[in-house]
């Protein structure tokens, strides 16, 4: 019997996670996309939030109004039909980066580190089409993957108190743009100066969960233009 | 009739923050839920003044709340024990109370649980933001320009000039305890954790840290161990017990982070979060494992049990 390519477990009162083969891949996260499209319509508004990521997608009911058996039973009849349905694509989204080392403090190490130029660096971070994985940890803060096996480098072991707005960075095989001002961990590689997150603007966000980015260099002048700030 | 108007804020006490039930179905943008962490408290604070359950009203951590009212209207406090006047007249908690324009509202600070809650009729006028009026200060969302209560800070109101005076009978007030027990839906990486670490969590205390706010209650205690030591980054649910390597337990709350690595053995029920979300540093806590079943019926029992006793209002 072959191993089932999903379980659902129990998170809480009124949520369960379905999780799908635990990896990075953009096959598993188009299963994701998919699995969150059909789950949302099938549940209507018994529905209070949905949230994918990676490899699992949490999926939290008015438990008032409905319950886990339920739901499951749902959620099962979902992924029965997922075999037959096609995996849509998201957009491609453009991002500029002003990649330099007074923009991006750790691009020496990384370069010293792996023994190749900085120019390499830049030009391999940017060589790559990244899938958008998840949106988590802040509002805007977007997991890109994966990056080049090269350019791999662990989290600081001091994580930095204060990331600049539009950091471009580097964890493990995980890139991302701090949206806004935070503590972080990451690898510094460069700023973009495009926001990761408007609360005034609608969509608030550039992109969202399947999307894909590329970056773009540019140069300082060109940052300033684009309202980035050093 | 009745018109617009406002409440001055002469001193915002410690934390004061303007919340709705909290903001739901934005978590793919990485927004939290916000919201009360006292869920019962809030609700009966507007349930006293006939408002909508989401009506937006102040939660005030550990006290020091004054406001001046520029219209009449009514106002109830609930949640946190803590003195409330009037124009320095004492005034009675989990009571509606009738204002006038020009009165001052004094909230002193808390002598056991930590957050009161203070609703006015139709609640304050505020603009929601991704569907919702919560304050979440990390993300600078919701409340004012996303952030907490200021002296000087202006809060809309509707004057009102009508309203049924409500009392809630003194059985069905927050009661505040020195020890908690915080029933607990095994899930998530539930089967990651050995039985005898299981056993461990279940049987030994844990002590509420200086470390807890409204994202989360960092716990210490037994030191929990896991099978498993990090997993590729996953949905958080409100009540999520996440368990990081020094296998110090965090609940986490209302503000929690949409996503994270850490295994968790299980969420606690909402009902229980409420409790401990009122908790002081120093306060015991025992988890005691329930069925998602049991689960249910608790939270079906709590829905009915609210119904009750807001329609049998005592009045004052």
């Amino acid at each position: 019997m072959s191993k089932s390519p999903y379980q659902l477990e129990i998170a809480g009162e009124n949520a369960l996670i379905l999780y799908f083969q635990q990896q990075m891949a953009a096959e598993i996260s188009g299963q994701v996309q998919l699995a969150s499209q059909q789950i949302r319509q099938a549940l209507g508004d018994d529905l209070i939030d949905i949230l994918p990521s990676y490899a699992s997608i949490l999926i939290v009911f008015n438990a008032l109004q409905t319950n886990h058996l339920l739901v499951s039973s749902k959620i099962k009849n979902c992924l029965q039909q997922q075999a037959n349905a096609s995996i849509s694509s998201g957009k491609l989204v453009e991002l500029p980066v002003y990649y330099s080392e007074e923009s991006g403090p750790d691009l020496r190490l990384i370069a010293d580190t792996k023994q190749i130029s900085v120019a390499e660096v830049i030009q391999r971070h940017q060589a790559v089409i990244y899938r958008v994985y998840a949106i988590g940890f802040a509002p805007g803060f977007a997991y890109l993957g994966e990056v080049d096996p090269i350019l791999q480098m662990p989290r600081l072991s001091s994580p930095r108190a204060k990331v600049p707005k539009g950091a471009v960075a580097i964890a493990d095989r995980q890139t991302a743009v701090y949206p806004a001002m935070s503590p972080g961990g990451w690898n510094l590689i460069g700023l973009c100066p495009s926001p990761m997150f408007n609360p005034d603007a609608t969509p608030a966000m550039p992109v969202a969960v399947g999307d894909e980015v590329q970056f773009v260099a540019i140069d300082k002048a060109e940052f300033l233009r684009l309202g980035g700030e050093l | 009739m009745s018109s617009m108007s406002n409440f001055t804020v002469l001193s915002a006490g410690i934390l004061s923050l303007l919340q709705d039930r909290g903001r739901f179905g934005q978590s793919e943008l990485g927004l939290t839920n916000g919201g009360p962490v006292d869920a019962y408290s809030a609700d009966i604070a507007n349930a006293l003044l006939d408002n909508d359950s989401n009506a937006t009203l102040i939660e005030c951590s550990v006290g020091g709340l004054q406001l001046q009212a520029n219209c009449a209207s009514y106002i109830a406090i609930t949640g946190a024990e803590l003195s409330v006047s009037i124009n320095g007249q004492d005034a009675p908690m989990w009571t509606t109370l009738a204002i006038s324009a020009g009165d001052i509202i004094e909230l002193g600070m808390v002598t056991a649980g930590l957050r009161a809650y203070v609703a006015v009729a139709q609640g304050f006028n505020v603009q929601p933001q991704f569907t919702s009026t919560a304050t979440v200060l990390r993300e600078k969302v919701g409340g004012l320009n996303g952030d907490k209560l200021q002296a000087g800070d202006t809060l809309a109101v509707t004057s009102v000039s009508s309203c049924m005076k409500r009392s809630l009978a003194t059985e069905h007030r927050r009661k505040f305890n020195n020890t908690l027990t915080l029933r607990l839906i095994e899930g998530y990486q539930a089967k990651q954790f050995i039985a005898t670490e299981r056993q461990r969590f279940y049987l030994h205390p844990y002590t509420v840290t200086p470390q807890s706010d409204r994202m989360g209650y960092k716990l210490k205690g037994s030191a929990i161990q896991c099978q498993q030591q990090s997993l590729l980054s996953e949905g958080i649910c409100y009540g999520a017990v996440q368990i990081p390597p020094d296998g110090q337990p965090i609940v986490l709350l209302n503000d929690r982070q949409t996503l994270g690595g850490y295994p968790k053995i299980g969420s606690v029920l909402s009902l229980d979060c409420a409790l401990l979300a009122q908790a002081s540093p120093g306060t015991q806590v025992y988890f005691t494992p329930i069925s998602i079943e049991q689960a249910h019926n608790a939270l079906c029992l709590a829905d009915v049990y609210f119904k009750s006793i807001t329609q049998q209002w005592t009045l004052s």
